[in-house]
């Protein structure tokens, strides 16, 4: 009997159960009825592949499917900070898998197999191989980036743009030449090569503010590798799986892309985030400070709070602290509600999880969009480790590289207080006219110590 | 709407399963075109709160290359390849499993109200 009639329809119901797994994840309250349904399908995906005829033995399948359960569940176990960093090294395993299985591919064809590839074939082999590779470098680019085992300001060198598309112009016209010489074959290696180094390059000059955005990015491109491995292998799961992937990648940056007022072009070619060497700090404004009995007092007799949430939050570990603020502040019948600008922290959605975590209720969590036509109302704002995303200068300012940008509008609320570790200029460089508003007050220190003497004078 | 498209993509998809003698690229790009607009179309609906669980979800989906890794690996093919297969293998099913398991942590801690209320 064909193996065939039995694994296809396999492949159907995981493709289907798949779709349904990423609809679920539509609202937090199915969500976790998509993971059944996302672990059924990849269920089902290996179950079915495992009944292939061409699989002459199990024993290395085994061993690298417990290696990779070992590997995995550490990686599940990352506090909630890192969870970028583990995102990007996850980037890097999908970009590998698809890379190895490509080359290995084309391998087999050249010798084992001495067949001549078609050149519908052979551009497969070549993108699978060169999205598969340039993502494997670029995500490890970006995990260490995150990680900051690699200076997260972008680096820069002069004709940059032009060396890193040549050089994949050049990976690119290689894999023409091998779909109509498919004698070239020494071409296939360099395309390789080619690959990975264009994936370093191609991170090097990014910044860690635009990490949002190049995370999701180098999700589509995993996706789009294994649509590529099913073009390849003829598969039909592969190609469904992964174009679901590529998509929610897309749709990702481009929500990231919205929310900078940028362009694909500018966060991958425009090294955003450099210190613009014209505008240093020529203009001294002092900024008021004030102490953590200060802010008590007054947000203790405000009616409505914001707090806006940055990357700083992130790196203090200060979500359980802006978590007891929150009750306190609850208690004392203030109402409590957190502004999430979308490309707030280094990955999409980044600080949901984190207020989350500290179990704040996610009917707290409100978007941009919805909090700013009240934020003339609010009393107080609290910017809690962020600097970007609440400088009014993105407002007004047509000489600022954040001009346009979509803020939080923290400056509206009657008093803002700042938490912030020192005046020095944010990750961009840019300096915020908020922290001089007349109505802001700065909490200067490190957010978990004055998030701690908040809660502190609140109670007193 | 995605109910629509579901059922485009599942009409797709098993009439190409019927036959499978040859590769048909039409179908292949067929199956890839409405897969990607169903993504689009569900995707679009993804709350924002979850777009980091989203993420780490879409990492296990994306091992799907598990599929091909492991048809390279179990083929033993040439010992070269089967070494390749078998890295491959193993990095998908760390996807697989740290993605899963991840995903689920998170979504256990998006709770609508507060778990202890003074």
């Amino acid at each position: 009997m064909n193996m065939d009639t039995i694994i296809q329809p396999i492949y159907l119901v995981s493709a289907v159960l798949f779709i349904l797994s990423l609809m679920w994840m539509s609202h937090p309250s199915t969500a976790r009825r998509g993971i059944v349904s996302g672990v059924v399908a990849m269920l089902a995906a290996i179950g079915g592949t495992l009944l292939l005829p061409e699989i002459h033995s199990y024993n290395w399948i085994i061993i690298a499917l417990v290696v990779g359960t070992v590997l995995g569940v550490p990686l599940a176990m990352v506090p909630l900070t890192a969870v970028p960093q583990r995102t990007a090294l996850s980037h890097a395993f999908g970009g590998l898998a698809a890379g190895l299985v490509g080359a290995s591919e084309y391998y087999l064809s050249a010798t084992e197999r001495r067949i001549t590839l078609s050149g519908f074939e052979t551009g497969a082999l070549v993108a699978e191989v060169i999205l598969g590779f340039l993502t494997f470098t670029g995500s490890l680019m970006a995990a260490g980036k995150l990680m900051e085992i690699i200076p997260t300001r972008p680096i820069t060198y002069k004709g940059q743009n032009a060396i890193n598309l040549s050089l994949f112009g050049v990976a690119i016209l290689a894999g023409v030449v091998l779909m109509f010489y498919p004698g070239c074959w020494p071409l296939f290696p360099v395309i390789i090569l080619l690959a990975l180094a264009f994936g370093v390059l191609l991170i090097i000059p990014i910044g860690g503010a635009d990490m949002p955005t190049v995370i999701a990015l180098l999700n589509a491109y995993a996706g789009l590798s294994a649509v590529a491995m099913g073009f390849v292998l003829n598969n039909k799961l592969l190609i469904a799986a992964g174009a679901l992937d590529g998509s929610s990648g897309l749709i990702l940056s481009i929500i990231m892309c919205k929310a900078m007022n940028r362009s694909f072009a500018n966060v991958l070619f425009g090294a955003f985030g450099q210190v613009q060497a014209a505008s240093g700090a020529i203009e001294q404004r002092t900024a008021k400070s004030a102490t953590a009995e200060d802010a008590a007092q007054i947000m203790d007799a405000a009616r409505t709070v914001v707090i806006v949430p940055g990357y700083g939050m992130a790196v203090a570990q200060a979500q359980h602290r802006v978590r007891e603020l929150y009750d306190a502040l609850t208690k004392r019948g203030v109402t409590v509600k957190f502004a999430v600008h979308p490309v707030a922290g280094r990955m999409p959605g980044h600080m949901n999880v984190l207020l989350a975590e500290a179990e704040i209720p996610y009917d707290r969590l409100i978007e941009m969009e919805e909090i700013n036509p009240e934020m003339p109302e609010a009393d107080v704002t609290l910017v809690v480790g962020a600097n970007d995303v609440v400088n009014p200068a993105a407002r007004h300012d047509k000489s600022s590289p954040i001009y346009g940008m979509p803020i939080i509008d923290a400056d509206k609320a009657k008093t803002v207080f700042v938490i912030k570790r020192s005046m020095n200029p944010g990750f961009a460089g840019i300096e915020n006219e908020l922290f001089f508003a007349d109505n802001t007050l700065m909490l200067f220190g490190d957010a978990k110590v004055v998030l701690t003497n908040l809660v502190q004078a609140l109670k007193e | 709407m995605s109910i629509d498209s579901l059922l485009l993509l599942a009409a797709a998809a098993s009439t190409a399963g019927a036959e499978i003698a040859k590769p048909d690229y039409m179908t292949l790009l067929f199956v890839f075109t409405l897969a990607t607009f169903t993504g689009l179309l569900v995707i679009r609906n993804v709350s924002r709160l979850l777009h980091t669980p989203l993420m780490s979800l879409t990492n296990a989906i994306s091992a799907i290359a598990v599929v091909g890794s492991i048809a390279l690996a179990g083929s033993q093919a040439s010992s070269f390849t089967t070494v390749l297969g078998t890295i491959a293998v193993v990095a998908s099913m760390t996807n697989i499993v740290s993605g899963f398991l991840l995903t689920d942590r998170m979504l256990k801690m998006f709770k609508k109200r507060e778990p202890h209320k003074s």
